[in-house]
């Protein structure tokens, strides 16, 4: 099995209070990974981890065989729940940001040719998430999905190895949600992700994933709560990456009998 | 209906605005009437046509030692002073509150620094300015940039550190360095903050600015008022108290007009 990201014994503790314990897991290339389990489980603290945002007490991540930085870096795209685009710039700005970074060390700016070609390419990345008619809008003009669109394109454009998302669609209204997972389902096929989203929407989780991973903790002394920390208690492989996705409009309906079928699988 | 439902419609509020300040004029020419009609020749509460007269002298006739319009030259001095402290002190607060904001070591290592210096009253430090840099301009300035610059260092590094730890991950998700963090996601979102101390700064600069002038100098709005006091020079007190108060208040309204029309996406309307 050749696994994109593997996390070997990963602890995280803060001061005597472990939050995760002994978390080994391999994820593929491909899939899409739901991380679910109960608040204060450690699935924010899992995400940070491999998000670099957060160094690990023990335990090492190898992305591609190599060990990660301890810090983010452009391999990793990600999508928090808010202020994940910059107020002061407009979509399109919001979208370039990530090329001008690479191509003007020193000014974060581009001029002349480079900037049209960059200005093209951000524009193609805001259709694809349908922000085609939005390019000069600032955040604050934006509904909350239209932030999450843009938050998404403003990290696919740097074609990240992973693209982990933190609850992004927990502050939407139901019906934007529904459109939110169309979208992320045909982006991922579309260019070929691979995603681990935390989320504590567990039909969310089922609906969207490849695989879904529940953490929570295995002991639980009643007198010292905080001494043991969550790991991947279960960890269920749904639909293989070959099957067909299902369908953006059939997305909703599919989730119940994923659910029914795939829980029988893992 | 309840008071906190009412609210004043556009024209009720200039005429609501304008009503105590009207009332005070009414007041103090009331006050003033009465004390001329016991005393023709008060000096402490002059009446319109007493100031209108002092001031004419100083607006429109060259003093006869320094050849100049004392109430322009005096205009311009102060100006000049407040600007120069202002503008440098709000530099140096962008400079250092963006690397004390952004950068971890250095706010460990400067931070507490700029505390010591803020804490201290500036006033204090005027001797120590006029022995070290003279009685000339530099000193003035000094006193304005010593005493605003460290609350406005303060105001900004803190704004700075906390701007949404999200937002600066994100940047380095997207492959910012610590440079480009600076200067594409914390130098634009701090500006509109920027402004805004500037015009909670302008109080505090007029202050430093009228006592430096009070205590050495030969030109200035502060120095004048300062002056003419030995005289009981009300007649030109009051007039001189009224232009600070005219200067200060368009410095505030263009400081909010800039911020509005530079930074649109901080005020949350449309652009």
């Amino acid at each position: 099995m050749s696994a994109l990201l593997s996390l070997r014994d990963i602890w995280v503790e803060y001061g005597d209070k472990i939050v995760l314990e002994r978390v080994d897991l391999d994820i593929e290339a491909g899939s899409f990974v739901s991380i679910v389990g109960p608040s204060g489980a450690g699935k924010s603290s899992l995400l940070r981890v491999v998000l670099g945002q957060e160094v690990p007490t023990r335990g090492t991540i190898l992305l591609d065989g190599e060990r990660l930085k301890p810090e983010c870096g452009p391999d990793r795209g990600v999508v928090f729940q808010r202020y994940s685009v910059f107020p002061h710039l407009s979509a399109l700005q919001n979208t370039i940001f990530g090329l001008e970074c690479a191509k003007a060390p020193l000014t974060a700016r581009l001029f002349g040719g480079a900037r049209r070609r960059a200005m093209a390419e951000a524009e193609e990345m805001l259709r694809a998430v349908g922000l085609g008619d939005a390019l000069h809008l600032y955040p604050a003009q934006m509904s909350g999905g239209m932030q999450q669109r843009l938050a998404i394109a403003q990290a696919l454009i740097k074609r990240p190895r992973i693209l982990l998302l933190d609850e992004p669609f927990g502050a939407l209204d139901p019906g934007i949600r529904a459109d939110m997972h169309a979208l992320i389902m045909r982006l991922w096929r579309d260019y070929s992700l691979t995603i681990i989203m935390v989320t504590h929407d567990i039909r969310e989780a089922f609906t969207l994933g490849t695989r879904v991973l529940a953490l929570d903790k295995r002991r639980h002394d009643p007198h010292a709560p905080h001494r043991f920390g969550a790991t991947a208690v279960y960890d269920l492989p749904l639909r293989r990456r070959a099957d067909p996705a299902p369908s953006e409009e059939a997305a909703a309906e599919t989730s119940q009998q994923n659910d029914e079928e795939e829980v029988g699988n893992g | 209906m309840r008071w906190v439902n009412r609210h004043a419609r556009r024209g009720d509020r200039i005429f609501l605005g304008a009503l105590p300040i009207l009332l005070l004029v009414l007041l103090y020419l009331f006050l003033a009437a009465q004390r001329h009609a016991a005393n023709p020749m008060d000096k402490i509460l002059p009446l319109p046509g007493s100031m209108a007269d002092a001031m004419s002298v100083l607006l429109f006739q060259k003093d006869q030692l320094s050849g100049q319009f004392v109430f322009w030259a005096d205009t311009l001095a102060s100006l000049q002073r407040l600007g120069i402290g202002l503008g440098i002190a709000t530099l140096s607060a962008l400079a250092v509150g963006l690397v004390l904001g952004v950068l971890p070591p250095v706010r460990a290592t400067f931070g507490p620094l700029v505390t010591a210096i803020a804490v201290i009253p500036p006033i204090a430090l005027l001797p120590i300015l006029f022995i070290a840099l003279g009685l000339g301009e530099t000193a003035k300035v000094a006193l304005i940039v010593i005493g605003v610059a460290p609350v406005m260092m303060r105001d900004i590094a803190a704004y700075v550190a906390g701007l949404p730890r999200e937002q600066i991950v994100k940047a380095q998700t997207l492959g910012a360095s610590s440079w480009q963090i600076m200067i594409r996601v914390a130098l634009p979102q701090a500006m509109p903050r920027l402004l805004h101390a500037m015009r909670l700064s302008l109080g505090p600069a007029w202050v430093f600015l009228i006592s430096a002038e009070a205590i050495a100098s030969d030109v200035g709005l502060g120095y004048r008022i300062f002056l003419v006091r030995r005289y009981l020079a009300m007649d030109v007190i009051i007039p001189y108290v009224a232009w600070i108060a005219i200067l200060a208040i368009l410095m505030d309204a263009a400081l909010t007009v800039a911020s509005r029309r530079l930074y649109p996406w901080a005020h949350g309307a449309s652009h």
